[in-house]
């Protein structure tokens, strides 16, 4: 098995006669905050959404800590794991989403628990502790008993890092979790990414914050239909980008 | 109109109407209950079935919900008998109104689970939720949030639809108020106090309905 915490090759994914990712290779390891950038319908999202099945994809491979992540070959037949291995596979990587999504039913910590409770299994007590303590990681232990809808879009969103970080994922996958935002509530939402990277979080950002990805990451991938254009290290892709399609990506968006 | 001697009568007869009253309560209550149970599984079915049980159950509640109410308790007392399922009129009706309660409470269910964000199956699934713990803790308890309204509306339907088994000899609270006044003719009083009866048996749920809605609503 490799040391690579993220390992996919040749990915490849269609909706139904469109081809959105064609053949992409990427590897990320232990601790890597790697932020992926490039326009809209370049595939950068239904990559990372593929990480963890939330689209299916019709070729290539994506492994986690060398663990095959949704098919298996049975003989020459490469079939779809089945349902609950999937589930439990879900649940190795964590996810942010655009839009929150939390449920709106449950509590600020009622939210963070429900997967201690029902996919780790954890007493409700131990879990309680849990959620608080990372409640209190995003600044929001005195929300926990607020509901979604008493809470701006910026605790929300830290309410939703909590859930996903609470069930202890090998990485985070974070889908433009600020582009649902008002600018002004973006700040807190980055601060609590930064300072779950220092810790040493493996993550992988889909971002159109420029000056983040450039602060925060370790590397950064330029992705251009469906295929990846360039990456390397923040200050070169930033500052002496290579291919000319990142250049002039880098010239329309707020990068300055 | 003569109050006291309509009151008189009204006493005279207190026990079959209270006897047509409990019979209008347990036919609503069984075909309620039997035709949510149903209804849960019909608009399961039809939100997340695959292609052929899915055409079916859409065709049973296209079919049903085409159909009168009447036509079904006939058919359910008549016609069945000469396929070899003789029920007795109570039964029968029962049978007719709580599968025409499933079919509007699926499509009630259906709708409801189709107006919750896909964003919260996703959410569910991220962190590794099976779909039943999906539906369980995450879709179930927000489509009932939305459920109850247009539930409460369809239980009262009921409650008016079982008047309809009177046609088939079920002694229930229309058909004593018709054996009353065909005695007395007092068909205005009578039929303006049955009517009565209904209102309250229907205010009652609606105000149950009330309670559950605030019971379960979320703060925001």
């Amino acid at each position: 098995m490799s040391e690579n915490l993220l390992e996919i090759r040749g990915l490849h994914k269609s909706y139904g006669n469109v081809e959105v990712l064609k053949g992409v290779d990427c590897t990320m390891k232990q601790g890597d905050v790697v932020s992926i950038i490039g326009s809209s319908g370049s595939g950068k999202t239904t990559m990372l959404r593929c990480i963890n099945m939330l689209e299916e994809f019709q070729g290539g491979s994506i492994s986690i800590d060398g663990e095959e992540i949704g098919y298996e070959m049975a003989g020459a037949q490469r079939r779809r794991k089945r349902e609950k291995e999937i589930a439990r596979q879900r649940a190795l990587t964590g996810m942010a989403f655009q839009q929150f999504n939390l449920f709106p039913h449950m509590s600020a910590v009622g939210n963070v628990m429900l997967g201690l409770v029902k996919v780790k299994k954890m007493e409700k007590d131990a879990a309680r502790t849990v959620s608080e303590k990372w409640l209190d990681r995003v600044g929001l232990l005195s929300r926990a008993d607020h509901f979604p809808g008493q809470l701006s879009g910026g605790q929300q969103q830290r309410v939703a890092i909590a859930r996903a970080i609470a069930m202890n994922p090998r990485l985070m996958l974070f889908d433009e979790v600020t582009s649902a935002l008002d600018p002004e509530l973006v700040n807190e939402v980055l601060q609590v990414i930064k300072s779950l990277a220092q810790d040493g979080m493996s993550m992988l950002l889909v971002t159109h914050e420029m000056r983040f990805a450039y602060e925060v990451s370790n590397r950064v991938i330029f992705m251009n239909q469906g295929l990846i254009g360039e990456e390397g290290n923040p200050r070169d892709m930033f500052h002496k980008p290579k291919s000319e399609r990142l250049a002039e990506f880098l010239k329309t968006s707020s990068f300055a | 109109m003569d109050m006291a001697h309509f009151l008189d009568v009204l006493w005279l007869a207190r026990w079959p109407i209270l006897k047509g009253i409990g019979v209008t309560l347990s036919i609503s209550f069984l075909a309620i209950c039997c035709g949510t149970v149903l209804g849960v599984f019909v608009g399961l079915a039809l939100t997340y079935s695959k292609a052929p049980l899915r055409w079916i159950v859409r065709g049973y509640t296209d079919f049903i919900r085409g159909t009168p109410v009447l036509v079904l308790v006939l058919a359910s007392y008549y016609v069945l008998g000469t396929v070899g399922l003789d029920l007795g009129p109570f039964q029968a009706g029962i049978l007719a109104l709580a599968v025409f309660c499933s079919s509007h409470v699926g499509e009630i269910v259906r709708g409801a689970l189709q107006a919750i964000p896909k964003g919260q199956t996703e959410a569910a699934k991220a962190i590794g939720l099976t779909f039943p713990q999906t539906f369980a803790y995450v879709l179930g308890p927000q489509a009932l949030r939305q459920v109850v309204p247009a539930w409460v509306n369809t239980a009262a339907e009921m409650v008016k639809a079982s008047t309809l088994l009177s046609i088939i000899g079920v002694a229930e609270l229309l058909l004593r108020t018709q054996e009353l006044i065909s005695r007395t003719f007092m068909s205005l009083e009578f039929y303006f106090f049955a009517g009565f009866l209904y209102f309250i048996i229907n205010y009652a749920i609606e105000r149950l309905g009330r309670y559950v809605e605030r019971k379960i609503m979320v703060p925001s």
